[in-house]
C-alpha cells in the first residue's frame, strides 16, 4: 500500500501550480472565490488561457488537440484549479461532446467541430432533459422525423444549462416510436440560429439565470448532423454519461470550501468572539473534514481503479452521491456560519460602511441554496442508489 | 387534555386563512416579497382591521388575545401562506411596550409599525454582545452604535433599540426618521434595516430591560416556531401532491418506496414540530417559557431545514425554479434559522440546564 502520488505525478503538480500562478489572473480568481456567477467573456477568457498552454480539453487524446492525461493527471490539475480558484471549465463542448464525437463521430465531422470547440467558436450547450423526461430520460419526446436530406424537430428541452451563451446544442431526438424506447433515440447537432428555435430563461431559486427551456417547431437540420447511426443515441448518451462522471466527487470544490469556512469562523468578530470557539459549530466543521479526508482515498482508490480499467465503473455513483453531499453540507455550513447576515438579499449590494459579511462570502446563501440542484442533476442522488442497487448489489 | 383550539382561535385562524388566501394569492406575495418596501402596506392595513394585531396582545394592554396559543395561530396562518408582513416585529415591540407601561393603541391598530433592534453586526447571537449606547444628554438621551439586520426595520415608522446605559441595559425609542436607515430585501422576501445611531435622539422606555427584552424575544421565537409549522404543513402538501402527480417510468413517483419512506419521515417530523410548538405556546408566562422557547426555536431549526431540502430533492428540478412555490417556502424555512438564535443556540441554552 502506498498513498502517495509517485515522482512523476509530483512533478506534475507542481507544474500545475506553477501554471496556474504565472497565468490565472487575479480578477478572474477573485470572482470565483466570492461565488459570483461567472459572465460569458470571463470564462472565455480562461478557456483561451487553457487552450493556449494545450491544457483545455483534458479528456482528448493527444490526436485530437487533447492532453491524452490518465484519470490521475485529470485529477490533479481540476484539484489544482479548484484550490487555485480558478473559473471552471464549461463541460458541455470539452468533456460531454468532444469525447461522444472522437468515439462516434466521422472523420469529416470530427475535423469541423473539435477545433472549434477548443478554439472557443463554438459554445455547445445539452438538450436531454424535457419537461416529460427527467430521470426517465429514455421517455423523451421531442421528434425528429425524416424529410430527405433533413430532419424536421418539433418538441420542447428544458434545463439547458448556459444555453444562452450558447450558439450550438446537442439533442437526444426520437426517430422511432416501435420497440423499446431506448431504441428508438438518436444523438443530433443543431444550430441555436436555425429558423424554429426558441429559447427561454428560467429563474432559479436564488433569483439566478443559468438554465432554460429552448421551443422546437419545425426546426430543419440537415442529416448530417445525425452523430453515430439514426437510433444509436441512447449508447452514444450512456457514454457520455461515464465520461461525465470522471470529477464527479468535487473534491477540489469541497477542499476550497472546507478552508473557506474554516477561516471565516477563525475571524475574530467584533464583539471579540470566534465561531469556532463554539463547540458545536467545530463540531459541524470536523464532522465534514472527516468525511472530507475519507472521501479523498475512496475517489483516489477510484480513480486508480479506472487509470487501470480505462473507464469508471458504478462506484462513481458512489462518489456522486458522498461528494454531493458533503459540498452540500459545506454550503449549509458556509451560510450557518453568518448568523442573521446570512439573509439580505442580494448581499452584494450592500457593500462598503453597510456590508454585513467578507465579500467572498456574501452570497454563501444564495450559493447553499443554488447547490441542491448537485444531487438531482446528471442523474439524482436517487437514481445512482438505483444503479448501485442494481450494478453492486445485484437486487 | 384537549388539543382542539378554542372558538375564538379557530374563527381567527379561519378569518385570516381567508383573508390570506383571498388578498395574499402566491403571485402577489412574490410581488410584494422582493421588492421595495418589501411587503404591502394596504394589506398590512386590511390585516390589521380584521384584529390580527389585536390578537398579538393582552386585553389589559388593549389587545384580545396575547397567549401562547393567539401568537401561534396568527403565525402559522402567516407561515402557510408565506406572508412577508412584518408582524414580527410587532408582536415583540407589543410585548415591550406593554410591559413598560407604554401605550399600544397605534401599534394595535396598525397604524404605527414598529420593529425590536437587538443584534449588532459581526457578534455571537444572543443580547450579551451588546455595544450600542446610551448617554444623556441635555434635551434627553442620545444613542451610539449599529444595530444589523433588524427584521421590519425598514418599514417601521419606530424602533425600540436595545442599548446600554452605564450598567444596564434599557429600550429606547428611536423616530426612523432621526435615525440613517440602510434598507434591504432578505434571500427568502420581506424586508430588513441596518440602523445606525450616531447621536441620535431617543426616548427611554424601560431602563432595566433584559428580563423584559428576553420575554420579547421568547415571544418572536414561539411566532417564529408557528410560523416554520404552517409553512412546512403547506411544503408538505405540495410535495404530497407532487409525488402523486409527476410521473417518470410509466408511474407515479410516490409509488417509488423510497420516497414514500421520506414522506412519511418528513410528516413524523412536521409532527414533532407540531408538538414542541404546542408545548412552548402552552408555557408562555410560566417558568418554563425560555426554555422550552429554546427547546422548540432548536427542533424547529433541524426540521425546517430537514424539510426545506427534502422538499426541493423530491420534487427534482422544478423545485429549483423561481416559478415553482416550493422554492420559497424552502428559502424561508432554512433562512427561519437565521432569525433570533438558531438550532445551535437554542441546542445550547437547553443544555446549559444540565451544569446546575
Ligand atoms: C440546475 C439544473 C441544471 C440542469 N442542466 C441540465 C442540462 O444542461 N441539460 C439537460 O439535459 N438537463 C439538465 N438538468 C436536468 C436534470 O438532469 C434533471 O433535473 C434530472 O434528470 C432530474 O429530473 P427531474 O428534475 O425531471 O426530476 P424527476 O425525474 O421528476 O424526479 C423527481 C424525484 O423523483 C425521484 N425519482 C425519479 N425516479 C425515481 C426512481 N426510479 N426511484 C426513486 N426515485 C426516483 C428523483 O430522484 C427526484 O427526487 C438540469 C437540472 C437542474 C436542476
Amino acid at each position: 500500500m502506498d498513498l502517495n502520488f509517485t515522482t512523476a505525478e509530483i512533478a506534475f503538480r507542481d507544474e500545475v501550480r506553477r501554471f496556474l500562478r504565472d497565468n490565472l489572473p487575479a480578477d478572474l480568481s477573485d470572482r470565483v472565490r466570492s461565488g459570483a456567477e461567472l459572465g460569458k467573456a470571463e470564462m472565455e477568457r480562461w478557456h483561451a488561457i487553457l487552450n493556449a498552454q494545450g491544457w483545455l480539453a483534458v479528456s482528448w487524446p493527444v490526436e485530437f488537440g487533447g492532453t491524452g492525461w490518465g484519470p490521475v493527471q485529470r485529477h490533479i490539475f481540476e484539484e489544482e484549479c479548484c484550490l487555485a480558484d480558478a473559473p471552471r471549465v464549461v463541460p458541455f463542448g470539452l468533456q460531454m461532446l468532444g469525447p461522444v464525437l472522437i468515439k462516434f463521430a466521422t472523420p469529416a465531422q470530427q475535423r469541423e467541430y473539435l477545433p472549434r470547440i477548443l478554439d472557443g467558436r463554438d459554445w455547445w450547450c445539452q438538450g436531454y432533459s424535457e419537461p416529460g423526461a427527467g430521470s426517465d430520460l429514455a421517455s423523451l419526446r421531442t421528434r425528429a422525423v425524416r424529410d430527405g436530406d433533413t430532419y424536421v424537430i418539433n418538441g420542447q428541452k428544458t434545463w439547458t444549462t448556459l444555453g444562452q451563451h450558447a450558439n450550438r446544442i446537442f439533442c437526444l431526438v426520437r426517430t422511432a416510436t416501435e420497440g423499446k424506447p431506448q431504441a428508438g433515440i438518436s444523438f443530433i447537432l443543431v444550430d441555436l440560429d436555425t429558423p424554429g428555435i426558441e429559447m427561454r430563461p428560467i429563474r432559479l431559486i436564488e433569483g439566478g439565470y443559468e438554465v432554460n427551456e429552448v421551443f422546437f417547431t419545425d426546426v430543419r437540420v440537415p442529416v448530417s448532423r445525425l452523430v453515430g447511426q439514426e437510433n444509436q443515441g441512447w449508447t452514444i448518451a450512456k457514454y457520455l454519461l461515464s465520461h461525465e462522471r470522471t470529477n464527479i466527487a468535487g473534491i477540489g470544490f469541497s477542499v476550497q470550501a472546507f478552508e473557506q469556512v474554516k477561516a471565516l469562523a477563525r475571524q475574530v468578530r467584533a464583539d471579540g468572539s470566534r465561531l469556532v470557539d463554539d463547540p458545536l459549530f467545530a463540531a459541524r466543521l470536523a464532522r465534514i473534514e472527516i468525511d472530507l479526508e475519507a472521501m479523498k482515498i475512496t475517489n483516489l482508490r477510484m480513480l486508480v481503479d479506472a487509470q487501470k480499467q480505462g473507464a469508471p465503473g458504478a462506484e462513481a455513483s458512489m462518489l456522486k452521491i458522498k461528494g454531493t453531499v458533503i459540498r452540500q453540507a459545506l454550503g449549509d455550513l458556509a451560510r450557518r456560519a453568518l448568523g442573521p447576515a446570512a439573509a439580505p438579499f442580494p448581499a452584494e449590494a450592500l457593500d462598503g460602511n453597510a456590508a454585513l459579511v467578507p465579500p467572498d462570502h456574501a452570497r454563501n446563501a444564495m450559493k447553499y441554496f443554488n447547490n441542491r440542484k448537485l444531487s438531482i442533476f446528471g442523474g439524482s442522488n436517487e437514481i445512482q442508489r438505483n444503479i448501485l442497487t442494481k450494478t453492486k448489489l445485484g437486487l | 387534555m384537549d388539543f382542539q383550539p378554542s372558538d375564538d382561535r379557530r374563527m381567527l385562524r379561519d378569518t385570516l386563512t381567508r383573508f390570506l388566501a383571498d388578498r395574499y394569492g402566491f403571485e402577489h406575495r412574490n410581488a410584494v416579497a422582493y421588492s421595495e418596501p418589501y411587503h404591502d402596506p394596504g394589506r398590512w392595513a386590511e390585516m390589521a382591521e380584521l384584529g390580527v394585531l389585536h390578537a398579538l396582545a393582552p386585553e389589559e394592554w388593549g389587545g384580545i388575545g396575547g397567549a401562547g396559543f393567539d401568537i401561534a395561530t396568527v403565525f402559522e396562518a402567516l407561515g402557510r401562506a408565506l406572508c412577508p408582513e412584518p408582524l414580527l416585529g410587532a408582536l415583540m415591540a407589543a410585548w415591550i411596550l406593554g410591559a413598560a407601561g407604554a401605550g399600544l393603541d397605534s401599534l394595535l391598530s396598525g397604524d404605527t409599525r414598529y420593529a425590536l433592534a437587538v443584534d449588532e453586526a459581526g457578534g455571537a447571537q444572543g443580547i450579551e454582545s451588546i455595544a450600542t449606547f446610551a448617554r444623556r444628554n441635555d434635551s434627553g438621551w442620545v444613542l451610539n452604535g449599529r444595530k444589523s439586520v433588524v427584521y421590519g426595520g425598514g418599514s417601521a415608522a419606530r424602533l425600540l433599540v436595545a442599548a446600554r446605559a452605564g450598567e444596564a441595559l434599557g429600550v429606547f425609542l428611536v423616530d426612523s426618521s432621526d435615525a440613517e436607515i440602510t434598507r434591504y430585501g432578505m434571500i427568502d422576501g420581506g424586508g430588513a434595516a441596518e440602523l445606525y445611531c450616531d447621536n441620535t435622539p431617543a426616548e427611554r422606555i424601560v431602563e432595566n430591560g433584559e428580563s423584559i427584552i428576553r420575554d420579547a424575544l421568547d415571544h418572536g421565537a414561539l411566532a417564529l416556531c408557528a410560523e416554520a409549522v404552517g409553512a412546512m404543513d403547506a411544503s408538505a402538501e405540495l410535495l404530497l401532491d407532487y409525488l402523486k402527480t409527476r410521473k417518470q417510468f410509466g408511474r407515479a413517483i410516490g409509488e417509488f418506496q423510497v420516497l414514500q419512506h421520506r414522506m412519511v419521515d418528513l410528516m413524523t417530523e412536521i409532527e414533532q414540530a407540531r408538538s414542541i410548538t404546542v408545548l412552548a405556546a402552552s408555557r408562555m408566562g410560566s417558568d418554563g417559557q425560555s426554555r422550552t422557547v429554546s427547546m422548540a426555536k432548536s427542533l424547529i431549526g433541524r426540521v425546517a431545514q430537514q424539510v426545506a431540502e427534502e422538499l426541493i430533492q423530491m420534487h427534482g428540478g422544478i423545485a429549483m425554479t423561481w416559478e415553482y412555490p416550493a422554492s420559497h417556502y424552502a428559502k424561508r424555512l432554512v433562512m427561519i434559522d437565521h432569525q433570533l438564535g438558531d438550532t445551535d443556540h437554542h441546542l445550547t441554552k437547553v443544555a446549559a440546564e444540565y451544569r446546575g
